[in-house]
């Protein structure tokens, strides 16, 4: 590997300062940036490690009204935790097909949106569910949708030295119904040629996120009397701009995002019938 | 220390070492070049393959992902301390169940399927399949090296 220097900063301050600096990078899982370190397409002079920053949190905190998720959470906490399992499914569904074992180990949820990847397995289920970051920087902090948090492929609104602290999730006061689906070429530890998730409310509206059909994860938001048309599903997906590529066509893509869709809604219509 | 050598302190195998490395050295590195503990094996880099699995802090991970400097202060296990002085129950199973061909992905195979069966001790032949989904075997040698964790877990014949 090239030669870098490393810093474990223990303060948001000081890690703020350090990443100020030219050619920092930030080392949450490194599950990511060791590969990327590895192939010369990160050449950092300044790795900082961000695992002992007091303000991050490695927690999943149940408030209230919402759920908060450290940024140094990892996938395998986001697996069998109650809360997540109890209202958010296909998050802890989508950070349970991460890599493998040893990645979910390492991986962080904030990590996973920060590389922008747009076939981000955690993506999907935050669009879904109206996740919003909260980041920290030489600017201070702010909190966005995730919906806004993407730019393009490995491009975030992220600034100069600014990074991901928290992941929330405004907890529902009804029962949400979750549809998810994650096309794959084999079983395990590959990425997803086509990703969904459903969410519906009792009111009849959907929120949808997308990944792997587009630059970026994508969100739209519809409703169940709008999609009981063939009009409806058009619009609805007419925001997805599918691209062949090693893991599959276009055309490919474009077929199973609309009956993956269909099912993912059915799904989360079944488990709100099934509720009431 | 040479140049721009860091200093690590750790425990390995359950006995403390202290190591300088660079800030680059990943933890893989270290155990076999410093340590010389050579059973954890370098094949992919990358995370895909696990053939450089060790347990950190009571997780299995991928040594080649992690830098040296980040297990400062952690506790590692590789495939040299996996048994207290002789084989475990697991990797007799491995031999019994001539699981073993080329033998390259054994160690990391262990490693993951130790922390899959401290985490579910009586795993069926599909936990034992995502457990080890994260580690490759190029001989194709799959069917025995399941069949050797659920033997050793106790749960051999049942539901493969």
């Amino acid at each position: 590997m090239s030669t870098f220097d490393y810093r474990r900063p223990q303060s948001l301050g000081e890690m703020t300062e350090l990443l100020g600096r030219d050619d920092a990078v930030v080392l949450a899982g490194g599950t990511d940036l060791l590969v990327g370190i590895r192939r010369h397409k990160v050449r950092p002079a300044l790795v900082v490690d961000v695992k002992s920053v007091a303000e991050i949190g490695n927690q999943i905190d149940a408030e209230k009204r919402r759920l908060r998720i450290g940024g140094r959470v990892v996938m395998s906490q986001l697996t069998g935790n109650e809360h997540v399992d109890s209202h958010f499914p296909a998050l802890g569904v989508a950070a349970s097909v991460v890599g493998s074992v040893q990645i979910r180990n390492r991986a962080t949820l904030a990590g996973n949106l920060c590389n922008a990847s747009p076939a981000a397995d955690t993506a999907p289920a935050l669009l879904a569910y109206a996740a919003t970051v909260t980041t920290s920087g030489p600017d201070g902090s702010r909190t966005l949708p995730v919906k806004e948090f993407f730019v393009g492929p490995g491009s975030t609104v992220l600034r100069h030295g600014e990074i991901v602290t928290e992941v929330e999730l405004p907890i529902p006061t009804e029962k949400v119904g979750s549809g998810f689906a994650r096309v794959t070429r084999r079983k395990g530890v590959d990425l997803a040629s086509v990703s969904l998730v459903c969410a519906l409310e009792s009111s009849g509206r959907a929120r949808f996120g997308f990944g792997a059909v587009g630059p970026t994860p994508l969100a739209a938001e519809t409703t169940l009397d709008e999609l009981a048309d063939d009009d409806g599903w058009d619009r609805l997906l007419s925001i997805t701009s599918p691209i062949s590529d090693v893991r599959a066509g276009a055309d490919y893509r474009r077929a199973m995002l609309e009956v993956h869709s269909r099912r993912a809604l059915r799904a989360a219509h079944d488990q709100l019938e099934a509720a009431r | 220390m040479s140049q721009g050598e860091r200093s690590v302190t750790l425990s390995v195998n359950g006995a403390p070492r202290t190591v300088s490395v660079t800030p680059s050295t990943t933890l893989l590195e270290m155990v076999r070049t410093k340590l010389e503990l050579t059973g954890s094996k370098e094949c992919c880099s990358e995370g895909e393959c696990g053939a450089c699995t060790v347990i950190l802090d009571g997780e299995p991970v991928n040594s080649c992902l992690v830098l040296a400097l980040e297990a400062d202060g952690s506790s590692v296990t590789t495939i040299e301390g996996a048994g207290s002085g002789g084989m475990t129950r697991l990797q007799q199973s491995f031999l019994d169940a001539g699981a073993v061909q080329c033998g390259f992905c054994i160690p990391g195979m262990v490693m993951a399927a130790t922390a899959l069966l401290e985490r579910v001790p009586r795993p069926t032949a599909g936990e034992v399949r995502e457990g080890l989904s994260g580690n490759l075997c190029r001989c194709g040698g799959y069917a025995r090296i399941c069949e050797a964790v659920l033997e050793a877990a106790g749960t051999g014949g049942a539901d493969v």
